[in-house]
């Protein structure tokens, strides 16, 4: 007990926790004030809205999935090498070789799960009409999360390189080549020429510019390597920050008004 | 293909852990019954049960292939020829129509209970079913498994806290969630049930992780495809309407106008009521149109895509070994040639040879005036018809254009349904189908 007070009065100690520990009212006010992680939370709120039953937690654990998934992606990112050459043998290895290879498994069920509670999530703020005003905006950031974890996911499921993952890529990434006007098999691209040449080619519409070649190829795990990994995961922190302010901002965590 | 004794030996090991776990569930909730809630009938049921369920255990764990419990061979051939495309989809269409219709039956508590325990034991004898048990045990359908009992399971959580809540309205009383506004501080009942549900989560996850290995097939190589190439679990709805529709409605289309009327939803919604509590009587409109996009057209057509549908795209039955060799009869018509060959017994307008653009063009619109037609007055007629019927009342709050997106949304989504009974009705493949615009509807 001495030494945990003689800690907690140091000097270090108090540099890095701005507050003393919450054991009273008064405290346990002030350190959801003053702490960096828990300012994102209110210092108090309806009892009702925590609930089990009521809030089924699904928002909660789907922003845990994406730290996990963040942790373990960083960390697979130092073995893994997204070239022909490589990605398949790192993830062979990944699975009969390499010490912690489990990552890959947390990771994948991570994403798989991450899907799954984030449709929970939509389905409950569905069901408690939490959608409506003033939330109207809140689920519209939240339905572009909804895609960009689908995104997410299905260009993580390219990464392997095995047979899964490039025919699955391929079947998916083929409806882009049906694009109305823009993929050169899609309804009206007939009626994109300049002087008799086609603008809309195999090599030149919406399915190319998804893969950056004319099939499921190197080019299209480099791209999906950058998008999976950097470009997707900085717009869905950026729009969780939103939808978590305006959480707060928009009357709080979901109950009756 | 007959369970082999190999297959059987395999997978006894996992049932016998799984009856015991249901054994020792029920053991559980009979207990709590007994002891919580004085329901000594109910436990004795429980307790009969989970004593059946070590019977069961026990017998999957004897080392006798045999004896592990499974679905005599004239059911699950019975199950197999009876399923098909059309059974599937209308079975779950009048299921869960009866779950709603009678929803205050099937939200209590044992009635629930009993069902749990009928869809675990069903899936446990399914799964001595070696065809049924290599699909839903490939790793990546496990979560589609695991989402399966999930939207029950909070399906019912929800309905019966919205049955509680639509009485307590009828009566003239808030919602049990107006009831209580008591305001409690975040540390320590916020921060410790997160925290919770962290080390819940992890602890989850790490067991997935270590019982389950992540798929990983052979080598990728762009000149083997397999047979079915199947997009991701999630997109498989998708994949499924390719059956009824082309890919640039089907791929590109229908899943942009998901998203668009997911957003344009609290919009649309002018009903002030069921603001952030469960209720169904006072929001029943969006309630059945949600429930009927997410479970029909979304989860049952994802559930059809991965575990029904094999070699080129095929329907098997969930017992049903998936070969490549089975034949299904394409006769699809198109309807400008039920209109003009069939019905009228004349050939399909078309361009003299040597015609101008413009010559070609419109026969090609005498052709498909049928289908167009039918299009343009689903599209373009029916909305304002609506408007002065069906949907009078909404016209009228809603004003001119929140009412024809939200008209103009239902229809198409109600495109799926309807042409998926058109297809089973009328084999029709097309209603208007231009191939000189790669333009087919």
């Amino acid at each position: 007990m001495a030494i945990g007070e003689t800690i907690r009065n140091s000097q270090i100690w108090k540099s890095i926790f701005r507050h003393p520990m919450p054991l009273d009212r008064r405290n346990r006010i002030v350190v959801m004030l003053t702490n960096f992680f828990l300012h994102l939370h209110p210092v108090s709120i309806k009892k009702q809205g925590i609930a089990l039953s009521f809030t089924w937690c699904m928002g909660g654990v789907t922003f845990f999935l994406f730290l996990v998934e963040t942790v373990t992606g960083v960390l697979l990112m130092f073995y893994y090498r997204p070239t022909l050459e490589w990605a398949y043998n790192d993830i062979l290895a990944l699975r009969d070789v390499t010490s912690l290879g489990i990552l890959r498994e947390l990771h994948r069920w991570g994403a798989h799960a991450m899907v799954i509670t984030t449709w929970l999530h939509m389905y409950r703020v569905f069901l408690t009409g939490s959608y409506k005003p003033p939330r109207e905006f809140n689920w519209v950031v939240g339905v572009i999360l909804l895609l960009l974890t689908l995104l997410l996911s299905f260009t993580g499921y390219l990464l392997p390189w095995d047979q899964l993952a490039i025919w699955a890529i391929t079947v998916g990434s083929n409806m882009a080549r049906a694009t109305p006007f823009l993929g050169y098999e899609g309804p009206g691209q007939q009626l994109l020429t300049i002087g008799g040449i086609d603008m809309i080619t195999d090599a030149s519409d919406a399915r190319f510019g998804l893969l950056g070649a004319r099939f499921v190829g190197e080019e299209t795990l480099n791209r999906f390597y950058v998008l999976h990994c950097i470009a997707i995961p900085l717009a869905v922190a950026l729009l969780l920050a939103i939808h978590f302010w305006r959480v707060r901002k928009d009357g709080g965590i979901s109950g009756p008004l | 293909m007959h369970s082999s004794g190999f297959f059987l030996k395999d997978v006894a090991g996992f049932l016998g852990g799984y009856y015991a776990f249901m054994a020792i569930m029920n053991g559980v909730a009979a207990l709590l019954l007994w002891r919580r809630k004085g329901q000594v009938g109910w436990a004795l049921v429980w307790t009969v049960f989970a004593g059946i369920m070590m019977v069961l255990a026990s017998l999957a764990l004897s080392g006798t292939a045999d004896l592990v419990p499974a679905l005599p061979l004239s059911v699950r051939t019975l199950v197999n020829r009876l399923s098909g495309p059309v059974l599937y989809t209308l079975g779950t269409f009048v299921l869960l129509t009866v779950l709603f219709v009678f929803r205050r039956f099937f939200v209590k508590p044992m009635v629930a209970w009993t069902i749990l325990n009928a869809m675990l034991l069903l899936m446990g004898l399914s799964m001595a079913d070696e065809n049924f048990a290599s699909i839903v045990m490939k790793p990546d359908n496990v979560p589609i498994v695991g989402l399966v009992f999930l939207l029950a399971f909070f399906t019912w959580l929800a309905t019966s806290q919205a049955v509680v809540n639509d009485d307590r309205i009828a009566r003239g009383l808030p919602p049990v969630e107006k009831e209580n506004d008591e305001k409690v501080l975040v540390w320590p009942d916020l921060v410790y049930t997160e925290l919770i549900c962290m080390v819940a989560v992890s602890a989850f996850l790490l067991l997935w992780a270590i019982c389950l290995p992540a798929p990983l097939e052979e080598p990728a190589s762009s000149v083997k495809t397999p047979n079915p190439s199947k997009a991701p679990w999630y997109f498989l709805g998708l994949q499924e309407m390719l059956v009824y529709f082309d890919p640039w409605y089907a791929g590109v289309v229908l899943p942009s106008l998901v998203i668009f009327g997911l957003m344009a939803m609290p919009y649309l919604d002018f009903n002030k009521k069921g603001n952030g509590y469960y209720s169904i009587e006072e929001r029943k409109f969006s309630y059945l149109t949600y429930q009927f996009g997410f479970f029909l057209l979304w989860i049952t057509l994802i559930i059809l895509g991965t575990f029904l549908r094999g070699p080129n795209w095929n329907f098997f039955g969930p017992f049903e070994f998936w070969t490549p060799y089975k034949v299904e009869v394409l006769n699809n018509v198109d309807l400008p040639q039920m209109f003009w060959v069939n019905l009228l017994d004349q050939p399909l307008p078309k361009a003299p040879s040597g015609a101008s653009g413009l010559v070609q063009a419109g026969y090609i619109l005498l052709r498909e005036a049928p289908g167009l037609l039918v299009m343009g007055a689903y599209l373009v007629l029916l909305p304002p018809l609506l408007a002065v019927t069906l949907f009078r009342g909404f016209y009228a709050k809603m004003g001119f254009i929140r009412y024809m997106i939200m008209a103009n949304l239902m229809l198409l989504m109600l495109t799926l349904p309807l042409k998926m009974v058109l297809r089973w009705t009328l084999n029709l493949k097309y209603i208007v189908s231009i191939p000189e615009l790669s333009l087919n509807f």
